[in-house]
């Protein structure tokens, strides 16, 4: 999976989240949380969506690399590279 | 034969929509069997029934709006003697008698008629009974302030009056143009509100809690779990709020008809933001005895299915207290107003690293600062500081939750 199919994936994740946002708008160096309000149940969600779909398990200390689109490809990337 | 009633699922609810039946006549249904959808202003629920028996009849069609206590449909019950046919016949303008609304603290609707079986109960004086019947108001429905509870005449009248600002307020409702899901949100958040602010004379108390030993023993704990079962930090907190209304009991209770009804089990209502605005405080039934993996997992849940719009009418109509938190949004602190007939409110606010004093040393600690928001008629500050402290003991020892 390259970084297209991650971004891609990260994106389908995003809008099961966040219904209602337009993620074509979404900037890809900005804080997700804050572009698409979500809360801790919503990014807990998006964690258990993203270990099903790509087979990673995202620990809790790493939760603060996961804060753009960009740095979560780049973690994922990272971590599926290393599995 | 028990009557199923359109529940009251709000302080400030008066009417509600059947959209749909989810069982057919002749079908068996037991105790939180989800019976029917109905819309209200905060979107639609799916309601469920509080009794066992067989479905024998429906009284109100799909897209019919009624006032809430309507009977909707009458059960059969194994092993209960049918009442009288003319007692059925009354179909909706009949009492709730058998089964009591979901919302027990509902104003009791004075326009229901009370059977004659359930009369004999009743303490209450001839001159009473009579001025009921003239005013139409029925009086198994009306709380009596007299000597060991018996109805007197002044209860009667208020009860009488009750009823007709309850009837001009769904006149006014029913005509009313039609809304969306977020302004009707926004109007029933308004009435509730306004109603708080009016009637109940709150006083605010706060503490700073110290969450070091709650998050490290978080952090391990999360550490051992697979994603998909970790727990939120805002799960400790419902637990240690749950625990510590034992200490305080009256905080965990409803202000109905000028008295304090303390209630047994603790339902935290939790406070979840809609994603088209406005919020829905639902209940997480029996909070206090729940181990916190499970408790996770029925937030989660909850939180999902809010946002959804697929609550159950319990969910809506038990909290017996109301936990906010705006933490993420960075609040500092949230002084919340109390939704009636609750007496109390949890805020908490965002978890802030501040230099702390441990044992004489200024040290770096993540803190927080919890406040209640309480009804002074049920109880006073130093409750409530107590109240705060037992909190605060109870996140300290984070592995006993």
């Amino acid at each position: 999976m390259n970084r297209d199919d991650i971004r891609d994936t990260l994106l389908k994740v995003l809008g099961r989240i966040a219904p209602e946002a337009d993620l074509t708008a979404l900037k890809p160096d900005v804080n997700i949380r804050e572009q698409l309000d979500v809360d801790s149940m919503d990014f807990l969600n998006f964690l258990i969506a993203v270990d099903k779909e790509l087979k990673v398990d995202i620990p809790e200390r790493d939760y603060g690399r996961l804060t753009t689109l960009d740095t979560c490809v780049e973690y994922l990337v990272d971590r599926m590279g290393r599995k | 034969m028990t009557e199923f009633v359109m529940p009251k699922l709000g302080a400030d609810m008066n009417a509600g929509t059947l959209v749909c039946w989810r069982k057919q006549i002749g079908d068996a249904v037991k105790r939180g069997d989800i019976i029917a959808e109905v819309e209200t202003e905060k979107g639609n629920i799916d309601v469920e029934v509080f009794a066992a028996g067989t479905i024998e009849k429906f009284l109100v069609a799909p897209g019919q709006k009624v006032p809430v206590g309507t009977v909707l449909a009458l059960i059969h019950e194994e092993g209960k003697p049918e009442i009288s046919s003319t007692s059925t016949e009354a179909s909706y303008a009949a009492p709730s008698a058998i089964v009591a609304p979901p919302q027990p603290t509902a104003p009791r609707d004075a326009r229901r008629i009370a059977p004659q079986h359930a009369a004999p109960r009743l303490a209450i004086s001839p001159s009473a009974r009579r001025l009921a019947r003239e005013l139409g108001v029925d009086p198994t429905t009306v709380e009596g302030t007299g000597h060991g509870g018996a109805i007197s005449r002044e209860d009667i009248e208020r009860a009488a009056t009750r009823g007709r600002t309850t009837l001009a307020k769904e006149a006014a409702q029913v005509t009313s143009p039609p809304v969306d899901r977020a302004a009707r949100i926004r109007q029933t958040i308004a009435a509730a509100m306004s109603r708080s602010k009016r009637d109940i004379p709150h006083y605010y108390v706060s503490t700073t809690i110290d969450m070091q030993r709650s998050l490290a023993w978080l952090s391990e704990e999360n550490a051992r779990r697979p994603v998909a079962d970790r727990i939120l930090y805002g799960v400790l907190v419902l637990k240690a709020v749950a625990l510590a209304l034992r200490k305080v009991p009256e905080l965990n209770a409803t202000w109905e008809q000028g008295r304090v009804v303390l209630k047994p089990q603790i339902h935290v209502g939790v406070a979840i933001a809609l994603r088209e605005g406005g919020l829905v405080a639902p209940a997480l039934h029996d909070t206090d005895q729940l181990a916190l993996g499970e408790l996770m997992k029925r937030l989660a849940d909850l939180v999902n299915r809010t946002r959804a719009g697929s609550l159950r009418s319990s969910e809506l109509s038990d909290p017996t207290i109301t936990v906010t938190s705006l933490g993420e949004q960075g609040v500092e602190s949230v002084y919340g107003v109390i939704y009636p007939p609750q007496v109390a409110m949890v805020g908490v606010g965002k978890i802030i690293e501040r230099p702390w004093c441990v044992d004489g040393q200024v040290v770096p600690r993540p803190l927080v600062i919890v406040t209640l928001s309480a009804d002074h008629r049920v109880s006073d500050g130093h409750r409530g500081g107590l109240f705060l402290s037992a909190l605060d003991r109870l996140l300290q020892e984070p592995s006993e939750l």
